[in-house]
């Protein structure tokens, strides 16, 4: 039996068949991929996804590709960190980073998405990808489109932070820098997306594409044993990863792949200057309103998201809450992991720990429960927010004697541990 | 006011394939009106129950989303261009 069944609509539950749209025709509400779960059971288990590859195509059954993978055939499986360092720095018993920022091959958990939707871009015949993109994505896209030799035509805002663009111009798509914040190039998307008939992996590819987020999700999971955590700490921008990744433990636990109870408290995390779901869940509204981003976070600077509604469900339906984290906490949150555990992560990923830090001082994250913290995305991609919180500490000519004296002033000054000479 | 008004494609069966149409009112709520009466049963896929705009609609004028604005009372003016674009969309 084939594994899957088509599209419905998540509102009013219309049946579609598989193609590339994302929207029922009759309420706007988003199609989902729909499959037949119970061909799965028993099919999908805890042997069966171990003997699969080091990437997240030992959860292939659960996603929405039935031929073989066109693209990205090293995604995912990245590292679960237990981060005992940062523990003891927050006074908590069990932390884990979850960690993207080494996802292959662009730094980032858009590979996850993006592999999946590219290569069901193939699957319906299409030549062309495309994307909205604050920057991660735009590097995915780009780069699985080289891979597949498909043409692209990349959307950013024109102020994209220098990094995330040359890493994406690097694997030759059209660019197209857009005078306006990414809910512009996004509403622009829409109806690009409706007047060429391209594969726009974040509009018509959205039910695909989103559902690759879910083996974020599968991996918690299986590399924490088998169980669900308490609480897992998600950053949001458009509000689909944090959806899916509470739609990836329901269906491991349907399926029986979980020992015990699931009681996962699943939080958001967004920053000060973007953050109208965390608003949503403090204000106990499903009412979204959307707000003009002023954040250094600029991978979550999304106003106006569109599964903002869901990404609000989401934390009400499993008791979680949410924060907001200021610039400042942002850059404190980078530094802290980095300090800590050795991890460079980017913006998005300092608003997650930084919330994660907070939720723990108010109590909301108990200290002695478990905890995974979502990061998504790699330092490397925004440095731009550290150069003026870092300096160089020591500039010297090379000789021994100048090192001696700078040592001795370090000392003096404190900033160093005490040197051991061999 | 005469006005354009974009039409996504969920909406053309109703707007007989057209991608683009005409339409008169002071405000958001009234080019909605006369759309309805142009093309009966199109208020009831962009407005709900209570006639609120339905959850995953957007609209906008000028560029301008109507949350930023008025929402339906949003004034316009000779020539504005209204778009009506599902919301869901976007990722990162």
């Amino acid at each position: 039996m084939e594994k899957l069944k088509g599209l419905k609509c998540r509102e009013c539950g219309r049946h579609y068949p598989s193609a590339p749209v994302h929207v029922c025709e009759f309420c706007f509400g988003p199609l989902e991929v729909d499959y037949h779960y119970e061909a799965l059971k028993g099919v999908v288990t805890r042997a069966s996804i171990a003997a699969g590859p080091p990437s997240m195509w030992r959860y292939k059954a659960l996603l929405p590709i039935e031929g073989d993978v066109a693209v990205g055939h090293h995604v995912g499986f990245t590292p679960l960190v237990r981060a005992d360092n940062l523990a003891d720095e927050l006074g908590c018993r069990e932390v884990w980073i979850k960690n993207d920022s080494v996802c292959h091959p662009t730094w980032s958990f858009k590979d996850r998405v993006v592999s999946v939707a590219v290569t069901k871009a193939k699957e319906f015949g299409f030549d062309t990808v495309a994307c909205a993109s604050t920057g991660n994505l735009a590097n995915s896209v780009a780069a699985h489109a080289a891979e597949g030799r498909l043409k692209s035509y990349i959307f950013i805002p024109a102020d994209l932070e220098p990094g995330k663009v040359l890493a994406t111009l690097v694997y030759s798509p059209t660019l197209v820098a857009v005078e306006g914040t990414y809910d512009e190039v996004n509403r622009l998307c829409s109806e690009i997306a409706d007047k060429y008939r391209w594969a726009f992996v974040n509009v018509n590819f959205r039910p695909y594409y989103s559902e690759g987020s879910k083996s974020y999700g599968f991996e918690i999971i299986e590399q924490l044993g088998w169980r669900a955590p308490q609480h897992i700490v998600v950053p949001c921008a458009g509000g689909s990863l944090i959806t899916k990744i509470w739609k990836a433990i329901k269906e491991m636990k349907a399926l029986g792949l979980i020992d015990g109870p699931v009681t996962t408290r699943v939080h958001a995390a967004q920053a000060l200057g973007c953050g109208p779901i965390v608003t949503m869940i403090k204000n106990d509204t499903d009412v979204l309103v959307p707000v003009r981003p002023n954040t250094i976070a600029k991978s979550l600077a999304i106003g106006n998201p569109a599964d903002g509604y869901y990404a609000y469900r989401t934390a009400k339906e499993s008791g979680g809450h949410g924060e907001h984290a200021t610039d400042a906490e942002i850059v404190e949150g980078m530094l802290l992991l980095a300090r800590t555990e050795g991890i460079f992560t980017e913006t998005a990923g300092g608003v997650t720990v930084a919330t994660t830090k907070k939720l723990i001082e108010q109590g909301v994250i108990p200290r002695d429960e478990s905890m995974v913290i979502c990061i998504t995305g790699n330092g490397l991609k925004t440095p731009d927010a550290l150069y003026e919180r870092l300096e160089t500490h020591v500039k010297i000519r090379p000789t021994l004697s100048a090192f001696d004296r700078a040592l001795a002033e370090l000392k003096s000054h404190g900033t160093q541990e005490e040197p051991r000479c061999r | 006011m005469p006005v354009t008004v974009r039409i996504p494609t969920p909406l053309r069966s109703i707007t007989k394939g057209n991608a683009e149409v005409r339409a008169k009112g002071e405000s958001v709520a009234e080019v909605v009106d006369d759309l309805e009466r142009q093309f009966p049963g199109l208020r009831e896929r962009v407005l709900d129950d209570s006639g609120e705009l339905r959850r995953f609609i957007n609209i906008y004028v000028n560029e301008e989303d109507i949350r930023f604005i008025q929402g339906k009372k949003t004034a316009l003016k000779d020539g504005d261009t209204v778009s009506i674009v599902p919301a869901i969309a976007g990722g990162r």
